[in-house]
């Protein structure tokens, strides 16, 4: 730990550090969000370096609480450090409060860290833009928290390499009349859309929260489920 | 110093109601057996449909209040929304239990109502919370008032009944203990309002 910060201002007023670590995020594996009337859906892509890996034991999208979960693009390790801080957070609301955990609040706190790695002497700022989806009292809820610790409420939105032409496909497509199973189709043919290659059921990860409280990430059988139906 | 929870003397009941709840406390605030001022509050309303009572040493009832009040404060301003009386229950019993070692020597009971329905806790010193279905008493008077809550109560009174028999329990309950009484507050909460009343005690 230095006493100094790593992160200070240009001249022009940028944090460069920031627009570095989004640069970052720019290049990581595509992931889409889309929230529905009753209910939200993360997809990512999986795209291992080598057919050697074991695919089953990456998790690009992890539960948070039952009601809660996230994905990212960028640097996976600071995904899991986040994933895990973002997991206290609840249980040390839980702890004082017994109660289910709001998606905004949670977002909220985990910013507050996030933002601390901007501004704190020796650290450098988390390499990723996350993904929270989950269903509270409120209702469904989709938010994106980026290594400044800004966060912000969508309907439907994409990071990663693909964001762009994601986002613009994702302006056609997107109605807010639209139903959990028809958010996840339009999710799946967003990301099929710029995939390098084929789409396969293990090479993706698709995570669902419906008006049940409960988030799942779909195995396999699901996915391919789902993906024969866009065909 | 034996009793401290004898100290400065109190006693507070909380009793529940068909949608309605109800709680009452004496006013007296002594050091022994002197009494200093016969008008000390120990029933603090948190939110329109939370009320706290709080007996024991009078200067953790107040610091305990301030702290709740606090705690309520920056979680409207925070979350941007009321908090829910269930909600507030387990923060009192997570609040109590922080100082587990160097505990507040209050006992607090927990009345509101959540979505019309009556909800009812009470906690050791240390942050044990207990849920009610009937009424529960606190303080140096509790003993004689859960004889006379016993005797009088019954499920699903309506507010007017419920003011009766609470007060009626906490004026008998006070009247049989020296270190309680000097006057009572009974509050009922309902949907509409909340009814604050005084009450005459024994002058003792």
């Amino acid at each position: 730990m230095t006493d100094f910060a790593l992160t200070t201002f240009s001249s022009k007023g940028k944090l460069l550090q920031i627009e570095y670590a989004l640069n970052a995020v720019a290049k990581g594996d595509t992931a889409i969000g889309i929230k529905a009337k009753n209910g939200v859906v993360l997809v990512v892509e999986k795209k291992q370096s080598s057919i050697l890996v074991e695919e089953s034991s990456v998790q690009k999208v992890s539960l948070l609480t039952d009601n809660i979960a996230a994905t990212y693009a960028g640097l996976g390790p600071d995904f899991r450090v986040l994933a895990q801080q973002a997991r206290k957070l609840v249980k040390k609301y839980d702890l004082k409060y017994q109660e289910e955990i709001f998606v905004q609040t949670l977002s909220r706190e985990l910013a507050e860290d996030v933002q601390v790695a901007t501004q704190r002497g020796g650290i450098r700022p988390f390499g990723v833009s996350i993904l929270i989806a989950g269903y509270d009292e409120e209702g469904p809820h989709l938010v994106q928290l980026d290594p400044s610790g800004a966060y912000y409420s969508w309907k439907a939105t994409a990071i990663g390499k693909q964001a762009k032409n994601a986002k613009a496909f994702l302006e056609k497509r997107y109605n807010a009349d639209m139903e959990i199973e028809d958010a996840i189709n339009t999710a799946l043919l967003t990301l099929k859309e710029g995939f390098e290659g084929q789409i396969t059921p293990t090479n993706i990860e698709v995570g669902v929260i419906r008006d049940d409280h409960v988030f799942r990430i779909l195995p396999p059988s699901q996915v391919k489920d789902y993906l024969e139906e866009l065909e | 110093m034996s009793g401290i929870f004898e100290y400065n003397g109190g006693s507070i009941v909380g009793m529940k109601g068909k949608n309605c709840i109800a709680m009452a406390c004496d006013r007296r605030f002594g050091q022994q057996m002197s009494t200093i001022t016969t008008n000390y509050q120990k029933v603090f309303k948190i939110q329109d449909n939370i009320l706290l009572a709080l007996s024991g040493l009078n200067t953790d009832i107040h610091t305990f209040y301030a702290l709740m009040e606090k705690e309520i404060n920056l979680y409207n301003l925070k979350e941007n929304r009321k908090m829910k009386p269930t909600t507030f229950a387990n923060l009192v019993a997570s609040a109590l239990y922080e100082r587990r070692f160097g505990p507040f020597f209050v006992t607090p009971i927990v009345a509101g109502l959540e979505n019309g329905k009556p909800i009812l806790a009470t906690y050791d010193s240390i942050g044990c919370k207990s849920d009610l279905d009937d009424f529960q008493v606190g303080g140096t008077g509790g003993n004689y008032i859960y004889g006379a809550c016993e005797a009088f109560f019954k499920p699903d009174m309506s507010p007017e009944e419920l003011e009766e028999v609470i007060g009626q329990s906490l004026v008998s309950g006070c009247d049989r203990d020296a270190l309680s009484g000097w006057g009572g507050v009974v509050y009922v909460l309902t949907e509409q309002k909340l009814t604050v009343k005084i009450l005459k005690t024994k002058q003792t």
